[in-house]
C-alpha cells in the first residue's frame, strides 16, 4: 500500500501541520509527499527531511500557485492510481481539493479523520464533534482529510528522494486578485502547545491585546470565538471551532468565553482547560479543569504581572 | 444571471445531539428541526444579487424528507422565486447528493450555484466541491465576499492564513461561511406570499442517479466525556495551576 500527502503551503514554508498528517499517514503504508507550486525548494526540503517520506514529488508549475482545486484536482487523479490512499490536512486547501477530487474519480471521501481504526476504517466526528462516526469504506482508493491536531508529527531529520512530477498540462481556472494575512509570528494556531482563546466580552480590538498579552506571556497562539471574529475584534485565521480552526493543546485558557457547543467542537482535543469567566453557570467553567469566576479585566492583568512575578518566560 | 441555491433541512444548530442507545446514529425524533444556517447565507447571498440587479431568477433545490418543504418555504420567504423538492428518505452520502445536483443544474441551467460550506449535522463540508467537479465548473469554497465583476465573480475566501480573494468565470458554485452576510428574517407577509410561489416535487428515481451508499457506518458513539474540574478562588492559584502545566509540558 502507498499513500500519497498533498503538502499545504503558504509563501515558501512548509504548513506545520504536514507532519502530523505524514505520521498518520504511515500508519497506512509507504509516504509519498506531492508538492505543488513555483518557488518551492524550501517546501521540498522540509518535506524531505520529515521521517517517513519515501519519495517527495515535485510538480513545479506557476498555475499551481495558490493551490487551487482546479489546477490540483487533475495533477492528482493523473497520480492517484499510484495509491491507496490520498490524503491532506482537513485545512483549507484539503477541504477544497479533496471533495472535488472524489467525485472526479467516483469515490466517496472520508474527512476530517481523528483515527485510522485500519486500512478502510476511520474515525470521524459529525454534529459539531458531539458524536463520532466509524466507518468503513470498501472502496478500491481512499481519499481523506486528516485533522492535523488529532496525531503527533512525526520525527525531523530525513532526506528522502525527490523527484519531479510532470505539471506541463495543468491550468487554474482562478485567477488571484488578492491576499489578506494576519501578520505576527505567534505559533501556528492549529498545532501549538498552549493556546489562549477570547471571546466577545473583550468587548474592542484594543482589549482584545489583553488576550494576545496573556498569550505572549505564554508563548502561546491566539484563538478567537466567532463572536469575537464577527465583531471584528480578531482575525477569522484565529477562530476556533466547528467552523473555524480545530485545536489540541496541552493548555488552553478561554477568556471570556461562553463555551456555546460550536466552540467546544474546536476544543475537544485540548488536555487541560482553564476558564476565566464572570458566570459560574457558563458551560466552559463547567467543563474547565480549572475555572476562575471573575471580571477578567481585573484577572487577566493581575494574571500577567502575577506570572512575571513568578518568572514564567516560554 | 440565473442562481440555483441548494439547501438542507437539519437538526437545529442550537440543539445539542444524543447518540442513541444503540449507537446507530444520533436522536433525530422531537428535535427541532431547521435550515442549515451556511445555506442561509447561501440564499441571503443570492437574493441580494436578485435585489441588485445581477440576477434574475433563484431557484431554490433542496433534497430530503416531505418535511424539507419548510426549509424551500423560509428560502422563497426570504426572495428566491421557485422551489424543487427532490424527495428522499433517510441518509444519502454528499457523493449521491452532489450527482442529483448535477442532474438538477443541467436541467434548470444556472449560472452559478450557491450552497453552504458545510451541513452542520455531518459536517462534510463536500456537496459544492463535488458537484463543481462534476459540472467542470470553477469553485470558490468558504466565501465571505461575492462580488460580480464583468462576466465573473470576484470571491473572498476565508482560508488558512486568513482571507484570498479570487476572480473565477461564470458558470461556477460559490460555498458560503457565515461571515458572508446577515440572513434576513422573512416578516409574515413574506411567509404568506412564499406559499404562492411555484414548489415542484420531484422523486429521486426520475433523475437515474445512482445513491448506494459507498460508506459503511459501523457505529456512532458519543464523544469521552471530560470530566469538570475545580474552580478555584484567586489568581495566585491560577498562576500555580499555570506554572504546574507549563512544568509538564517542559519535561515532556
Ligand atoms: C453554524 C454555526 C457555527 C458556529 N461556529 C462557531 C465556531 O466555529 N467557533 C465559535 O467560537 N463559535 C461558533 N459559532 C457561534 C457560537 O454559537 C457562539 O455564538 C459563540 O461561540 C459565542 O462566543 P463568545 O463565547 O465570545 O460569546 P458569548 O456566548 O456571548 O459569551 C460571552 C461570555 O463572556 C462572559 N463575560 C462577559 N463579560 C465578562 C467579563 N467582564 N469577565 C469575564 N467574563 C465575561 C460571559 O459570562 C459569557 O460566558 C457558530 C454558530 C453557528 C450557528
Amino acid at each position: 500500500m502507498a499513500v500519497l500527502v498533498l503538502a499545504e503551503h503558504d509563501l515558501g514554508t512548509l504548513s506545520a501541520s504536514t507532519a502530523r498528517i505524514v505520521a498518520a499517514a504511515a500508519e497506512l503504508g509507504a509516504v509519498d509527499v506531492l508538492v505543488a507550486g513555483e518557488g518551492v525548494d524550501q517546501v521540498t526540503i522540509a518535506a524531505a527531511a520529515i521521517a517517513g517520506v519515501a519519495h517527495v514529488r515535485v510538480a513545479q508549475s506557476a498555475e499551481l500557485n495558490g493551490l487551487s482545486a482546479e489546477a490540483l484536482t487533475p495533477l492528482l487523479e493523473h497520480l492517484a492510481p499510484d495509491y491507496t490512499h490520498v490524503i491532506a490536512a482537513a485545512a483549507s486547501v484539503g477541504r477544497d481539493v479533496i471533495p472535488r477530487l472524489a467525485a472526479k474519480l467516483d469515490l466517496m471521501p472520508v474527512t476530517d479523520v481523528i483515527a485510522i481504526l485500519g486500512p478502510n476504517r476511520f474515525e470521524r466526528p459529525i454534529y459539531a464533534g458531539n458524536a463520532i462516526e466509524t466507518v468503513t469504506s470498501n472502496q478500491p482508493r481512499h481519499l481523506l482529510t486528516i485533522r492535523a491536531s488529532a496525531f503527533r508529527p512525526a520525527a525531523q531529520g530525513n532526506a528522502a528522494l525527490i523527484e519531479p512530477v510532470d505539471a506541463s498540462g495543468v491550468v487554474a481556472v482562478a485567477r488571484f486578485v488578492a491576499a489578506h494575512r494576519t501578520e505576527g509570528d505567534l505559533p501556528d494556531l492549529s498545532t501549538a502547545q498552549i493556546v489562549v482563546g477570547g471571546g466577545v466580552s473583550l468587548g474592542s480590538a484594543e482589549k482584545f491585546a489583553l488576550v494576545e498579552q496573556l498569550a505572549g506571556k505564554l508563548g502561546a497562539a491566539v484563538g478567537a470565538t466567532r463572536a469575537a471574529v464577527d465583531a471584528g475584534y480578531a482575525p477569522n485565521d484565529w477562530q476556533v471551532g466547528q467552523t473555524g480552526k480545530i485545536i489540541a493543546p496541552d493548555l488552553y485558557i478561554a477568556v471570556g468565553i461562553s463555551g456555546a457547543l460550536q466552540h467546544l467542537a474546536g476544543i475537544q482535543g485540548a488536555k487541560k482547560i482553564i476558564a476565566i469567566n464572570s458566570d459560574p453557570e457558563a458551560p466552559l467553567v463547567k467543563l474547565a479543569d480549572y475555572a476562575l469566576v471573575g471580571d477578567l479585566f481585573e484577572i487577566v492583568p493581575a494574571l500577567i504581572a502575577e506570572l512575571e512575578r513568578l518568572g514564567v518566560k516560554r | 444571471m440565473k442562481i440555483l441555491v441548494a439547501v438542507k433541512r437539519v437538526v437545529d444548530h442550537a440543539v445539542r445531539v444524543r447518540v442513541r442507545p444503540d449507537r446507530s446514529g444520533v436522536e433525530t425524533d422531537n428535535v427541532r428541526m431547521s435550515m442549515n444556517p451556511f445555506d442561509k447565507h447561501a440564499v441571503e447571498a443570492a437574493v441580494a444579487l436578485n435585489e441588485a440587479g445581477r440576477a434574475d431568477e433563484i431557484v431554490i433545490v433542496s433534497i430530503g424528507p416531505k418535511q424539507a418543504n419548510d426549509v424551500i418555504l423560509t428560502a422563497l420567504a426570504m426572495g428566491a422565486h421557485r422551489g424543487i423538492l427532490i424527495e428522499a428518505e433517510g441518509r444519502l452520502e454528499t457523493l449521491a447528493v452532489a450527482k442529483l445536483l448535477k442532474a438538477a443544474a443541467d436541467e434548470e441551467r444556472p449560472d452559478l450555484v450557491l450552497l453552504g460550506k458545510q451541513a452542520v449535522d455531518d459536517d462534510s463540508n463536500h456537496v459544492g466541491q463535488m458537484l463543481a467537479g462534476l459540472l467542470d465548473w470553477p469553485q470558490a469554497t468558504f466565501a465571505s465576499g461575492i462580488k460580480v465583476v464583468g462576466n465573473g465573480l470576484e470571491v473572498t475566501r476565508e482560508v488558512e492564513f486568513g482571507r484570498t480573494t479570487i476572480a473565477i468565470p461564470l458558470p461556477a458554485v460559490v460555498t458560503a461561511d457565515l461571515r458572508l452576510n446577515m440572513p434576513r428574517n422573512a416578516g409574515l407577509p413574506m411567509v404568506m406570499r412564499a406559499r404562492q410561489k411555484p414548489l415542484t416535487v420531484r422523486s429521486i428515481a426520475e433523475f437515474g442517479v445512482d445513491i448506494a451508499p459507498r460508506l459503511e457506518i459501523e457505529r456512532v458513539s458519543p464523544p469521552p466525556e471530560r470530566e469538570g474540574g475545580r474552580i478555584v478562588t484567586g489568581v495566585s492559584e491560577l498562576a500555580a495551576a499555570i506554572t504546574a502545566e507549563l512544568s509538564q509540558l517542559e519535561t515532556l
